[in-house]
């Protein structure tokens, strides 16, 4: 029973998928395929994400991230953050996951949120796919926009959650 | 290619990791695990999910709707798809290049790329996982309202 609730939003997605093969054939089938090519950019990309993760979890000491991307860390754990983020491979939703060892490890809020935007939009190997397939200057234009832009929507994020909202997520990730 | 690099990292960070300290190898596994297993449910309905809207939002119909003469009803719009379709990037940006190709303009297609990455209303149920309502419907809707001063820029310098 707990199983079935866990995976409730999963199953409901079968049955529409299942629907959409019943009432129209070549839409569901179309859509079959799709997911299978996404399951195989999850199969590829996700194992090694959490297995480096288990790694960092185990062997970073605490100290030593919130020494680098902790409270005061200033202007080195923005920077680390951005870097992280742009280093990283794979669809956005591979970053929560790697954020909650952030929390967990003590990493600043603002630093956490730069990371997320910083995944989301200026991947490196994105970008190069990016500069062939739209042109240098779309590309260019877009990176100097959203460098400072992943900034300063984080510092505005963090701006519209308390302390203790923060606090109750930071403590939601130990257990995660 | 980024791929093999993240494996052959892994893998020799582990076999480090395994030399200096068994114990501590078999408990970072035990860890990767238990995340995994923690957000499986939500990743497996994402991904179904992905496939479902992509069946239906094909480049036919997107291109469609942000035809040339859109204009900022096309820019919403456009960013309006992106934020409710997860495509991977080396599949959206040749995308992108055939729908400027068959004639929708730069700001739109700023738009489209943008929220795109930035912002993603599929995975939602991955994000409050890990950072709880608020913030995620907080960060999604500023991502989406950046994202139009990224097109409007864009427009501005390349188109």
């Amino acid at each position: 029973m707990k199983l079935i609730k866990r995976y409730q939003f999963f199953l409901i997605t079968v049955i529409i998928t299942l629907v959409f093969l019943a009432v129209n054939r070549q839409m569901g089938i179309k859509a079959i395929s799709i997911t299978g090519y996404s399951f195989k950019e999850m199969a590829l990309v996700i194992p090694p994400v959490f297995l480096l993760l288990g790694l960092l979890d185990v062997w970073v000491p605490r100290e030593i991230m919130i020494r680098y991307m902790g409270e005061g860390s200033g202007l080195k754990g923005i920077l680390l953050a951005i870097l992280l983020g742009s280093a990283a491979a794979g669809p956005l939703y591979g970053a929560f996951p790697v954020a909650a060892v952030f929390m967990k490890k003590g990493v600043r809020f603002t630093n956490i949120l730069i990371f997320i935007g910083a995944w989301s939009t200026t991947k490196i190997p994105m970008f190069l796919f990016e500069m062939s397939a739209l042109g240098a200057r779309f590309a260019f234009t877009r990176l100097l926009v959203d460098i400072p832009g992943i900034i300063i929507l984080a510092y505005l994020l963090s701006s519209f959650v308390s302390k203790n909202e923060i606090d109750e997520i930071y403590k939601k990730a130990e257990n995660l | 290619m980024s791929n093999i690099l993240l494996y052959i990292i892994t893998l020799m960070l582990f076999l480090i990791s395994y030399f200096k300290d068994k114990k501590k190898t078999k408990q970072a596994l035990i860890k990767a695990w238990k995340s995994f297993e923690n957000i499986l449910p939500e990743f497996l309905g994402v991904i179904m999910l992905v496939g479902i809207l992509l069946s239906v939002l094909n480049p036919q119909v997107i291109s469609k709707i942000i035809g040339k003469e859109s204009g900022w009803l096309g820019v919403i719009l456009s960013g309006i798809v992106g934020a409710i379709t997860l495509i991977p990037g080396f599949v959206a940006f040749p995308t992108a290049a055939m729908l400027l190709k068959n004639g929708a303009g730069y700001m739109q297609i700023g738009a489209f790329v943008s929220t795109l990455m930035m912002v993603g209303v599929v995975t939602m149920p991955v994000e409050t996982k890990y950072f709880g309502k608020k913030l995620t419907l907080l960060r999604n809707v500023l991502a989406f309202l950046f994202s139009f001063i990224v097109a409007y820029i864009i427009g501005k310098v390349v188109g």
